[in-house]
């Protein structure tokens, strides 16, 4: 196969696969009894829509010089992404249940030399920017087509690192370098908002005008819903239309759900990691279900 | 005598006009790294990333997985201390080909001082896996370095010095990976240097040798990797083995050589280096002296150690 974008998925199969993926991420995590669980299932559309929609990537050939770069810079989100590309072709599905196991292909945190499709290693929150914007660079001087593109999550732009490049960037005209940015509304543990119900922590970036500030440092920005196809599809569409065109580089605000999809690590901080029990996995199973087709296992 | 910054910003100028692979990434010091030469006689190979070390590092590394072989320019506290994290999981971890371009290393910075004296650099470096770690003697093996590090497939890490030293070499120098190199042999006592601390530790040798004391001097220009078997072989049967570097005691080539020792050797060890403490800005002079590196110092503190040993 050659590269070229995946488009004669329609939004529904794309929910569909993403459904899956969320199934995947909480039966590995369950199977490992180890993993993060909120932030993989926040970003988890957006990571569909790269793989299955947006991206020229070929699973044959993940190594192709032309491919769109994809950098998890929040890399203890790790199994999101892992999910994603053994659904896209990349490795067998069967072999998530190896996460974190010894000898796997799939550690902890994603590691470029083990696993194929992985871009760049990542595992120190704030770096993969940096990485992305040296992609893009190297892209530009040697007069290569591909897009890079980088996802951070929301706590992770805490990092004074992903301000320095995101102050660097636009001096070199990184039209072909994309940001999205996870924003789940939630970290680890954070700041008590003080409401006493279970989304009980403040936003990492509630505070920060976000589109103001990142279009104030030259940046092209585009704010979409982080769980609607038909909107990411469209930002992602947007931002790539910038290349070669606008001279800067283009950062999309997801606004996201931490743990969307499964009831119970829905919107609380709780489930950045975490182990369902038995009862919990059999919950997740009956919500993650394939609309035309039945359960996924 | 040439600085070695002055041979890595001519050298580097040299290699970016035939090797397109060839870029440095300045964190606005290039008119102290001298990669400022760079600018001026190979501008596309000039990368200026601004004020922000981390994000150099970063973009290096992005660079590198496209087929380019960036180099860094900045002091070396800013990349073995303030991007020590980037280095660690984006150079190190992913075996990138990046040149980690050390400048003003050691106690010598031009009286910046403690906050820009890197004495703690190899310690750190060296406990990287898949860093190789090297510090040239002077200009001639600076030259050489660098253009074996250009050609190597892997992290660099290379430690140089801001000042000129009298040179232990000459442009006939070939430099070869992991081997030491014996400058002086003789029957008395065993010096192992590193870095331009291996320049004054030879005219340390040459005051014992007025005292009627014939030392033998190993220069290991490789930190890492190193060949032990032809370091010991070179070391042969000494009883007592005295190393000396520009650096901290703690870590850096005495640590290494005391490694050896415990596992492999049959001599014991002297580290001759900085105190564990923070110095200060002064004049070179005053420094070598005041800590204990210029020839005179480290030719008396031979003298206590032989003493000492009987």
């Amino acid at each position: 196969m050659s590269l070229s974008i995946e488009n004669d998925l329609t939004t529904a199969n794309l929910a569909n696969i993403a459904q899956e993926a969320r199934w995947r991420v909480i039966e590995t995590v369950t199977s490992s009894k180890a993993g993060h669980v909120g932030g993989p299932l926040s970003a988890i559309d957006m990571l569909v829509a790269l793989y299955f929609h947006q991206m020229r990537v070929d699973p044959a050939s993940p190594q192709n010089p032309d491919r769109d770069r994809f950098i998890l810079s929040k890399g203890h989100c790790a199994i999101g992404l892992y999910s994603v590309l053994a659904l896209r072709g990349y490795f067998p599905v069967a072999e998530l249940l190896t996460f974190d196991h010894g000898d796997s292909r799939l550690q902890g945190h994603p590691d470029m030399l083990l696993t194929p499709g992985v871009d760049s290693s990542s595992g120190s929150l704030g770096q993969g920017l940096s990485a992305g914007a040296g992609m893009a660079l190297a892209a530009k001087r040697l007069g290569k087509e591909f897009h890079t593109w980088v996802m951070v999550g929301d706590g992770e732009i805490e990092e004074g690192m992903v301000w320095e490049t995101i102050i660097a960037a636009p001096r070199y005209g990184l039209d072909n370098l994309t940001l999205v940015i996870d924003l789940n509304g939630l970290q680890q543990y954070g700041w008590p908002a003080g409401k006493g119900d279970r989304f009980d922590r403040s936003e990492p970036m509630g505070h920060v005008d976000l589109p103001a500030v990142l279009g104030g440092f030259g940046w092209n920005v585009i704010s979409i819903d982080g769980h609607d196809f038909n909107d990411i599809l469209a930002g992602y569409a947007r931002a790539e239309e910038h290349r070669g065109v606008s001279g800067k580089p283009t950062v999309i605000i997801g606004n996201t759900t931490k743990g969307n999809g499964i009831s119970f690590t829905s919107g609380t901080y709780k489930w950045h990691n975490g182990v369902a029990t038995p009862e919990q996995l059999e919950t997740a199973r009956a919500e993650l279900r394939d609309t035309e087709t039945g359960m996924y296992a | 005598m040439k600085a070695q910054r002055q041979v890595w910003g001519e050298t580097l100028a040299e290699l970016a006009q035939v090797d397109s692979r060839v870029v440095v990434l300045d964190a606005d010091l290039a008119t102290s790294t001298r990669a400022d030469i760079v600018a001026d006689k190979a501008p596309h190979a000039f990368i200026q990333i601004g004020i922000a070390e981390q994000n150099m590092v970063g973009m290096a590394f992005g660079m590198s997985t496209l087929g380019y072989r960036p180099w860094l320019s900045t002091f070396g506290v800013f990349l073995t201390h303030r991007a020590l994290d980037q280095i660690r999981m984006l150079v190190s971890q992913t075996k990138a080909p990046v040149r980690i371009a050390a400048a003003y290393s050691g106690l010598l910075n031009g009286s910046s001082g403690k906050t820009h004296q890197d004495i703690e650099d190899l310690a750190i470096m060296r406990a990287m896996p898949n860093m190789t770690v090297l510090a040239p003697a002077d200009e001639f093996e600076a030259a050489a370095i660098i253009r074996w590090a250009a050609e190597h497939d892997g992290p660099v890490y290379i430690r140089f010095a801001r000042d000129a030293v009298r040179p232990v070499f000459d442009a006939s120098y070939t430099f070869v990976p992991a081997q030491p190199v014996e400058l002086l042999a003789g029957p008395d006592i065993t010096l192992i240097s590193t870095g331009v601390q291996t320049s004054r530790t030879f005219e340390a040798a040459q005051l014992l040798a007025a005292d009627g004391i014939q030392a033998q001097l190993i220069h290991l220009p490789s930190i890492k990797p190193l060949d032990e078997a032809a370091l010991l072989s070179t070391v042969g049967d000494a009883k007592h083995v005295i190393t000396v570097e520009d650096h901290s005691r703690i870590g850096g080539l005495g640590g290494l050589i005391a490694e050896i020792a415990a596992t492999a050797g049959s001599f014991r060890v002297t580290r001759i280096g900085l105190d564990d403490r923070w110095a200060e800005s002064a004049p070179n002079d005053f420094l070598l002296d005041k800590y204990g590196l210029s020839p005179e110092r480290v030719a008396d503190s031979i003298r206590g150690a032989l003493k000492q040993s009987g």
